[in-house]
């Protein structure tokens, strides 16, 4: 081993002066949203260095890929991000499909089924960003109300795949189902419903002056120091640039469907600031209500169930790819999931999978735009990077 | 600017003998690069106007086989302003022998999103990063013994008196 100079952390331990104070938060600390370690050198109530130590929940998600089929695989795949499993299990099925070469030949109705259930679950989980960030801040109503909202999303996708939170729904070369008769309807219903309840929410939350005043200005994050960061998704959106895969790479039928991609135009403060990451996602609720429509209208109109549709028709008996090595990016509730696998050509499973966890990401930003802030702040920024640990740690 | 083009540019810049070789067995084509100067390629690919791959979506470690005894590193970059992508390459041989990991130099004075991937392919490949600021375990715990998702990893009987297999 040739270890020889000190690391930069154990020289920031080292440095530490005797008026400052070293500070563990986490792992089991309810606004560190999961299992995440802070060890946070304060100087009084000033944060000088952050220093996040991950891995609680390490399930060893690559080395498990290499020993299982691309199917077997996919339920690992939502228990990475077990907030957005649908988009998790969609990226991995859109690569696999890319390196069979059959993702032109699936039919249209379950593109659109696997949009529609992607933007339910897109909803669910920025329902429980918001919604706890609203906790982080002190606001315990918000939280209530998006929890009662998320319910209908888990009952809608518990009816269509069985389950509340990993659902295994969607699979290479087609889907586990076909939708429950009456879901278009019932899905309707639930837009019906929930436009008038994000007006509320953005009553009580959004434009609260309280609420402003707490993440205006606080934890901004610079578009250059977020791209170099490797920062994806609301966190990029929010620093200003309308960076969205599902517009850069028109993956799955998201070139057909009419949305916006917004961006943070520091309306409260300064581009970028925790408000802005906030306000992002509300828009972004909007945004794939709006795409929810747009698949309903076509699944009951010209994409509508007939009795001999079968969503596994197409379900490939052996799935071998040629020797390859391919690298597929998509958009998920938290930035740009990538899959990147390495194949053989021979066998059933691949010889390695990486995988590029979004929260990953955005989370070792943290240390660089909270230097120098109050300890409160730093939960508030910890809070509007909507970090889920076990995408984080695998 | 188009693959071949890229191939050019670091040729030009860097000598032919940079470019170590070249795959179009998949969808995306992949450069390789000699390992002494990625760092150098990096840092040009990205400042360069015509090429701009500011950011860097992902970095995996690789390890090629017991036969082959290869170890790699893969960087896929992307460029936001161009909308464009790229793979790169670096390959190395190494004996698996204890004393010394294989070492590649560090991209993450490039991209500091690198220091976080590259810390994750030494916890888990065992690949060392010449000039990393902060080379430590990060998603296993500090005294783990062996790097998992070396094809030859055994894992340790025991930790801290805890049955592991």
């Amino acid at each position: 081993m040739k270890n020889i100079a000190p690391t930069r952390y154990e020289q920031l331990i080292a440095e530490a002066q005797s008026t400052e104070m070293i500070l563990n938060i986490g792992p089991q600390h309810p606004s560190t949203h999961g299992v995440l370690r802070l060890e946070v050198i304060t100087d009084g109530e000033i944060v000088r260095e952050v220093i996040p130590h991950v891995g609680y929940l390490h399930r060893c998600f690559e080395k498990h890929a290499e020993n299982l089929t691309y199917q077997q695989t996919i339920p690992f795949t939502d228990r990475m991000d077990y907030l957005a499993s649908m988009n998790n299990s969609h990226a991995w099925v859109m690569g696999v499909e890319r390196m069979l070469g059959i993702d032109k030949e699936i039919p249209k109705r379950i593109e659109y089924i696997r949009v529609l259930v992607c933007e339910l679950n897109r909803i669910g989980s920025h329902l429980i960003a918001l919604g706890t960030y609203g906790i982080d801040i002190g606001a315990f109503t918000p939280f209530l109300w998006c929890f009662r909202d998320r319910e209908h999303i888990m009952n809608m996708l518990e009816w269509a795949s069985g389950s509340r939170l990993l659902y295994n729904y969607i699979w290479v070369g087609g889907l586990f189902y076909d939708l429950p008769v009456g879901f278009e309807e019932r899905c309707r219903e639930f837009v019906n419903y929930f436009r008038p309840k994000m007006a509320e929410l953005n009553e009580l939350l959004t434009d609260n002056q309280i609420f402003i005043s707490r993440t205006a200005n606080v934890g901004v994050l610079p578009l250059d120091v977020a791209i170099n960061y490797g920062c994806s998704g609301p966190m990029l959106r929010a620093s200003g640039l309308k960076w969205d895969l599902r517009r850069v790479d028109e993956y799955s039928v998201y070139p057909e469907i009419e949305f916006d991609i917004p961006a943070g135009k520091g309306e409260m403060g300064t581009t970028g600031d925790c408000w802005d990451r906030f306000k992002v996602r509300i828009d972004e609720i909007e945004q794939s209500v709006h795409i929810i429509e747009q698949c309903l209208d076509r699944l009951q109109s010209d994409l509508k169930r007939t009795s001999d549709f079968d969503p596994r028709a197409r379900l490939p008996k052996k799935i071998i790819p040629k020797a390859q090595d391919f690298y597929l990016r998509a958009e998920s509730p938290r930035g740009e999931l990538g899959y990147y696998f390495i194949t053989d050509g021979k066998t059933e499973i691949p010889k390695r999978v990486k995988a590029r966890a979004p929260s990953f990401h955005n989370l070792s930003v943290i240390s660089e735009i909270s230097r120098g802030v109050l300890i409160a702040d730093l939960i508030a920024i910890i809070g509007s990077v909507d970090i889920v640990l076990g995408e984080v740690d695998r | 600017m188009s693959f071949e083009e890229i191939k050019e540019l670091i040729a030009r810049k860097f000598g032919e003998n940079a470019i170590a070789g070249e795959e179009h067995t998949g969808l995306q084509p992949a450069l390789q690069i000699k390992p002494d100067i990625i760092a150098e390629v990096c840092m040009e690919l990205r400042d360069n106007e015509q090429t701009y791959f500011d950011m860097l979506s992902c970095l995996s470690g690789v390890d090629y086989g017991v036969e082959e005894n290869m170890f790699g590193v893969i960087y896929n970059l992307a460029s936001i302003p161009n909308k464009t992508q790229l793979t790169l390459k670096v390959k190395k041989y190494h004996d698996r022998s204890r004393e010394e990991l294989p070492s590649f130099p560090t991209v993450s004075s490039v991209w500091r999103t690198a220091d976080w991937h590259e810390r994750e392919a030494y916890d888990l490949m065992g690949i060392w990063f010449d000039g990393h600021p902060d080379l430590r375990r990060i998603l296993l715990p500090d005294d783990w013994e062996g790097y998992p998702l070396r094809k030859d990893y055994q894992v340790q009987e025991y930790y801290h008196g805890i049955k592991v297999n």
